[in-house]
């Protein structure tokens, strides 16, 4: 009775909070504590923080509150001479034990729910995730989809030279879609350093971790958006690859499927297609934009001292072959990765907007590459 | 110098050398002691500047002030500072000053490689400081350096960081190795181990621990020099490395690290409580027993660091037990220090109040700390600001109150003179108010989901950020006072006894106050 009651209380007490925040849009003085999860284990995991965060706060409460009555009760005014008594055993085996035993009621829970969430088995779906500087890959396993999320903020909205909108930092270019209800398995790992996959609503952070794969699962039962972080240190745009699942019906999700395979299809098709300068330039841009300028900036002058500049560079002005082998090889220590999982179209694109921009096109031979010049470095290598 | 008694064996006795030769050159345990606390509290303004630049980027989401890049440099200089500058060369600092009074001896077992111990300090960190100017900046990888971020992706400097490391561990270890031998081989006859004061006992404990991990930090960076110009691949995994290996080798110097820095505290902490409760500790040989037992555990816990790695599930559980276990003698400690207050008379002079607020604060900091040894909660918690409220609950209220205790409380046994009281005491609330206005926020934003390192947030943590960012200029101001108590006091004040506090009890306050140059030349009688 008692519980029910202080359970409607607290209610009562949220919806009045709820009113009083109503004013302020973004009701941040409020986010206090973990947000309930959605799924079972989210739950499960959200109830265990929750029992830990209250057995904290009564130990907490009764050692401060005998510390505070000594200090109140036991000044040398009120007590000007002080007791004698030091050491007790029965005290002291008490204040080992008890606590011990508290440890285990905490341990035990918390080892069964670590149970659950260490099932090795494969999903329905198989979603592998790449981290990249500073982006997310996710490849669909059984349906041949793939793509990149990066985020989609404005530059603008970051450098406040325009309001920022709902979900600033939390939106990214392509969600990740999964169904509701149907095991999906994450298999985790990354292309350059150490980032990790986190997505509270769903207690999954797992490092991404170069050379390894580790593995989450999930079942969501809630179609809607959920929006996760990375959450290792991971260079400078840490702070700047976020996740985002949209979790839909399964008709949906099988239709999304289907569209992301024709889009595959059409652009594969673009890769005979005959390319001018121009076109090339402008789609070369968008992806310059997306993967080279964290580092080599936007007009191509780089980073004194760690990343090198692409305008006025020799091999963008001369050097056509060797231009094409870092980008499909990348450059053996030093943060210059493989970008061999863009497409022959971004690659020759890309290539040959950073021979042609930034003045290289004057400075040097101004050649350009076509989507079969990288075809053809391909081949001989099959 | 007037009140140095040994006279009639030593033919040629000394003060301490004139002008700037005294500290180049100098062998005294008290002088040195004197240049390892000044050198800490200069690094930790410096690091305290660079925490100043984070909490003002904070202050608002977007970016307004640095650049990402730059933001990286500062939190991973604010963090080695701190750690290696700061809490560490602090805490030896105290030793110095301490141990040789505390067990009687009349310095430290070796000295002269206890002036060269303080003396390649500065040249670290004038080296670390310098890379600020480096092309490419600064380190900018985290304290924490992770490979491979730390070596095949990290700027050109990483090389002076890795020799700055050596030259830390280098110095923290003949600083271990000094106090060990100190306090094995000169103490006074009559004191025992288990007489010795608990500042000797935690100092003893946490120089093993010094000695037994710092070489591994050696190894660490050593691996990633390696990597980085010999071509090797310990943690690369193009090359057949391990970059998790990475994090196991420095965890396993990390987490008995972090007791390093909280050790010695607890030894502090234990005997101004027992002076201002004017009652004998409540137990003296469960404290040293707890202590041994944490130093022990630290050793089988590291890899609570790196729950979400991916280790396989009888690790995870291992480790989660073992961490939880640590609970037990923290929490001995703990009941120790209000057993002792219990019926005490009690009064609340500056170091006292940072004692009390240590006891205080720090068991939040414990609490917190065990539930991240949840790991279920933990893959909620990890790499977010719940756990930078949670060790900066440790280190801040933590180690670094415990140090601004031990000055208050010794200072008048250093100078000669006592401290401005009320200046003391604004010096305390200004701390303790802005330490939590700070870092008690940082559990909300932590468990709403924001994670650490990051240079800009969504827009739903905002609030909380401006307030922890309020808080971190008012502490960070208020250490401006403390430095102006500090100075005050060693130019003059109300001359002190030579007991200082009624309730003192030990060797050092035996002898004359300010401390002459050299003491116990002769061994002290003790009943």
């Amino acid at each position: 009775m008692f519980f029910k009651f202080l359970k409607n209380l607290s209610k009562s007490l949220t919806l009045l909070f709820m009113f009083l925040a109503a004013p302020s849009l973004r009701a941040d003085w409020f986010a206090l504590n973990m947000t309930r999860g959605t799924t079972e284990i989210s739950n499960e995991v959200f109830e265990l923080h929750m029992l830990i965060f209250w057995i904290c706060v009564v130990i907490g409460l009764l050692v401060f509150s005998v510390m505070f009555y000594s200090m109140w009760a036991h000044t040398k005014k009120k007590n000007p001479i002080p007791a004698k008594f030091h050491e007790n055993h029965k005290l002291e085996i008490a204040w080992t034990i008890i606590p011990f035993l508290i440890l285990i009621a905490m341990a035990v829970p918390a080892s069964k729910t670590l149970v659950k969430i260490y099932d090795d088995e494969a999903g329905d779906i198989n979603i592998q995730v790449t981290g990249y500087q500073w982006k997310w890959q996710y490849r669909y396993l059984e349906d041949d989809v793939s793509f990149f999320a990066n985020l989609s903020t404005d530059l603008d909205e970051i450098y406040n030279l325009v309001p920022k909108g709902e979900n600033y930092l939390q939106e990214v270019d392509e969600m990740v879609v999964i169904p509701v209800g149907k095991k999906v398995r994450f298999l985790i790992t990354a292309n350059d350093v150490i980032h990790s996959w986190w997505m509270p609503a769903f207690a999954i952070k797992q490092d991404a971790i170069p050379g390894f794969v580790n593995t989450a699962w999930t079942v969501v039962d809630k179609p809607g958006i959920y929006r996760g972080k990375c959450t290792e240190l991971c260079g400078k745009n840490h702070g700047f690859m976020p996740i985002v699942v949209k979790v839909v019906e399964q008709d949906e999700y099988d239709e999304w499927v289907f569209n992301k395979r024709e889009e595959a299809i059409k652009l594969a098709e673009l890769t005979t297609k005959d390319w001018s300068t121009a076109e090339l330039m402008e789609r070369g841009q968008t992806v310059y934009e997306v993967n080279c300028v964290a580092c080599h900036q936007t007009e191509g002058q780089g980073i004194a001292g760690i990343f090198p500049a692409l305008a006025g560079s020799e091999i963008a002005l001369y050097e056509k072959d060797r231009h094409i082998e870092i980008l499909m090889e990348g450059v053996q220590g030093a943060a210059m990765n493989s970008f061999d999982y863009l497409s022959e179209v971004e690659l020759a694109a890309v290539i040959t907007y950073s021979r042609q921009a930034w003045g290289n096109a004057e400075a040097g031979d101004g050649e350009i590459v076509i989507p079969k010049d990288i075809v053809d470095y391909k081949e001989p290598k099959i | 110098m007037s009140a140095v008694i040994e006279n009639h064996h030593d033919d040629h006795h000394h003060g301490p050398a004139e002008g700037i030769t005294r500290w180049l050159f100098t062998t005294n345990h008290k002088d040195i002691g004197t240049l390892y606390l000044w050198f800490s509290f200069a690094m930790f303004l410096i690091g305290g500047a660079m925490a100043m630049v984070i909490r003002a980027e904070l202050f608002q989401p977007g970016m307004q002030i640095v650049e990402p890049e730059f933001y990286n440099q500062m939190i991973t200089l604010h963090g080695l500072i701190m750690i290696f500058g700061g809490v560490m060369p602090a805490f030896v600092g105290l030793a110095n000053w301490l141990v040789p009074m505390q067990i009687g001896a009349p310095d430290m077992a070796l000295p002269r490689m206890n002036n060269l111990s303080f003396w390649i300090l500065p040249f670290a960190f004038f080296i670390l400081l310098s890379s600020l100017f480096m092309e490419g900046g600064a380190p900018n990888f985290g304290w924490t350096f992770y490979a491979p971020l730390s070596t095949t992706y990290a700027p050109p400097s990483v090389t002076f960081f890795i020799f700055s490391v050596h030259i830390m561990g280098a110095s923290s270890i003949m600083g271990a190795i000094n106090v060990v031998v100190t306090i094995m081989n000169m103490r006074a006859p009559g004191v025992g181990l288990m007489k010795m004061p608990l500042f000797v006992w935690s100092w003893l404990i946490t120089a093993y621990l010094l000695i037994a991990v710092m070489p591994v930090l050696a190894g660490a960076v050593t691996m990633m020099l390696m990597d980085i110009h010999f071509g090797t691949s310990f943690f690369n995994a193009a090359g057949g490395g391990d970059p998790v290996l990475f994090q196991h080798i420095f965890w396993f110097f990390g987490h008995p690290e972090v007791y390093i820095m909280i050790l010695p505290a607890f030894g502090i902490v234990s005997h101004i409580i027992e002076t201002f409760s004017r009652k004998q500790l409540f137990g003296y040989s469960s404290m040293v027993w707890a202590m041994l037992s944490i130093a022990i555990l630290s050793f089988v816990v590291w890899a609570h660091h790196m729950f979400t790695v991916g280790l396989p599930l009888a690790a995870e559980i291992f480790f989660m037990w073992a961490t939880m276990l640590i609970a037990v003698p923290t929490g001995v400690k703990v009941f120790n220090w209000v057993a002792t207050m219990f019926r005490g008379s009690i009064t609340f002079e500056t170091p006292m109040l940072f004692a009390i607020a240590f006891v205080v604060l720090f068991t939040i900091g414990g609490l917190s700390g065990l539930m991240l040894a949840i790991v279920p909660a933990d893959f909620q918690y990890h790499d977010t600001y719940f756990v930078v409220a949670h060790f900066h609950y440790v280190l801040v209220p933590g180690a670094i109150f415990s140090i601004m205790a031990a000055v208050y409380y010794w200072i008048p046994k250093w100078t000669g003179n006592m401290y401005d009281e009320r200046l003391g005491k604004l010096h305390f609330w200004l701390s303790f108010i802005g330490v939590n206005v700070t870092f008690f926020p940082q559990h909300f934003i932590g468990l709403a989901g924001m994670p650490r390192r990051y240079p800009d947030y969504a827009l739903q943590f905002a609030d909380w950020n401006m307030v922890s960012s309020v808080g971190a200029f008012l502490f960070g101001f208020s250490q401006l006072l403390f430095l102006f108590i500090v100075l005050k006091t060693v130019m003059g004040g109300k001359k002190a006894t030579d007991q200082v506090w009624e309730g003192a009890k030990g060797l050092e306050w035996s002898v004359a106050s300010p401390a002459p140059y050299h003491t116990f030349s002769t061994p002290p009688k003790i009943d």
